[in-house]
């Protein structure tokens, strides 16, 4: 049985389309690019100011001067290019970007996302999440369905929202969820689990045709 | 030509409660040896302007730690559970600005703008107390110039013009402060001669730079 991370991260990784540029945010989604379907070339940018970053080098041969906006080491594949901050939001909120795949503590029946803030609890920041959000021209929310026994998916957030727009598609470990000017729609459902069971772990009305089709989930290994 | 100084040097150039930025992203690009300095001269109630605050161990997270801090302004405090503390207990006072939008109010402080509009915000609670200007039909939120006194940068080459460049990611928010305060000093991991750097590699002019680090001894 895989665990709920990759199952999320194996479907996201169907989204990745070829020659497009792709931000994934820290933590769940950097999984994503463990997954790349064979033939599909994707330059990925980190915020901190690369297009073209690939794996970890091995160990001992890191440079101080290249990691991604977690602060972890990565490499810089051959075409990569470095810029500064405000380059690397132009990029972002430019529209310049293609896709985005960004963790999520809820989202909503108008598809609106938070991810940033729990008040009183825990105040990271929003980092680059809110530009990511206005400008990347798909947002895509990778996320678990529930976090503590609580469905993540609500009728209305209870937390600050990230930004006002509608995201494009919620992936979790349950269900391929598409936030549409009706409501929530249920696309796709995990290997496994019937509609019901969604229906049920899931604290927002969801739009579901009779025939719901399992997802796919893309191979290990990539490329 | 500048002449380079010593980190103890530069960090007495600063006074309690100076507002300073510095350049890094969770540690790398930052000056470390400026802030080494800063910590050993006791500096109090200093306003930081930087990205995030690193880890406690790390980066501008260190002045936290040690007490040398009053304010923050930044996009990203998650990875320092010191300034979460401090924040919560009312002993540093944090405004979280996003990420894209601190590096445009710092780039409108350095190149002369009144602000910029950014659709970054709008309905959320960035948009608090701020003007909502309608520009063909779209809305964007007038986010206002950032400067400091002090901007604190690390570099990997300077030449004694002060002209500098930067690697990889440790670029980040550094060449856009350059531009942003009143006295720019800059910690090269290099100072090489005039005339080594070729002029389309030069990211930072000298002319924004008014004194040098000496590298380590």
């Amino acid at each position: 049985m895989m665990d709920a991370k990759e199952i999320i991260a194996r479907r996201v990784a169907l989204e990745l389309r070829d020659r497009t540029l792709v931000n994934l945010g820290i933590g769940l989604p950097t999984l994503v690019a463990s997954y790349v379907p064979e033939g599909v070339s994707v330059a990925f940018q980190s915020e901190n100011g690369i297009i073209g970053f690939g794996a970890p080098p091995p160990e001992g041969m890191e440079d101080p001067h290249l990691t991604d906006a977690g602060g972890g080491f990565i490499s810089a594949l051959p075409g990569a290019m470095s810029f500064d901050s405000a380059t690397s939001f132009a990029l972002i909120r430019g529209g310049h970007l293609d896709m985005t795949v960004l963790g999520g503590l809820q989202v909503d029946a108008s598809g609106r996302l938070a991810n940033w803030m729990v008040p009183g609890k825990l105040v990271p920041g929003m980092g680059g999440a809110m530009d990511l959000v206005v400008g990347a021209k798909r947002v895509i929310v990778a996320m678990q369905h529930a976090a503590k026994g609580q469905s993540k998916i609500v009728e209305s957030l209870t937390l600050p929202p990230t930004a006002a727009r509608r995201v494009s598609l919620v992936v979790t470990e349950l269900a391929v969820i598409e936030p549409t000017d009706e409501g929530l729609a249920l696309r796709e459902r995990a290997p496994g689990v019937s509609v019901a069971e969604i229906i049920a772990n899931t604290a927002a009305p969801l739009l579901a045709s009779y025939d719901v089709p399992e997802m796919a989930i893309a191979p290990k290994g990539g490329a | 030509m500048r002449e380079a100084i010593s980190p103890e040097a530069a960090a007495a150039l600063i006074p309690d409660g100076a507002s300073v930025m510095f350049g890094g992203f969770m540690g790398v690009g930052t000056p470390e040896r400026l802030i080494e300095a800063l910590i050993a001269r006791g500096v109090r109630d200093l306003t930081l302007i930087c990205n995030d605050t690193a880890s406690p161990s790390c980066g501008v997270g260190k002045l936290i730690e040690t007490g040398c801090v009053a304010r923050v302004k930044a996009s990203h405090i998650g990875a320092n559970p010191t300034t979460q503390k401090k924040m919560i207990a009312g002993e540093i006072e944090v405004e979280l600005i996003p990420q894209g939008t601190l590096a445009e109010r710092i780039r409108a402080g350095g190149c002369g703008l009144g602000g910029v509009l950014t659709p970054t915000g709008v309905g959320t609670v960035v948009e608090d107390g701020k003007q909502v200007i309608e520009v063909d039909g779209k809305r964007f939120l007038l986010e206002k110039p950032l400067r400091a006194d002090f901007a604190l940068l690390r570099a990997h080459e300077a030449d004694y013009h002060g002209n500098l460049t930067y690697r990889l990611t440790a670029a980040n928010f550094n060449p856009v402060m350059a531009f942003a305060a009143d006295c720019v000093i800059a910690e090269p991991d290099e100072i090489v001669p005039v005339g080594v750097i070729p002029p389309d590699a030069v990211r930072t002019p000298g002319v924004l730079v008014r004194h040098l680090v000496r590298r380590p001894q």
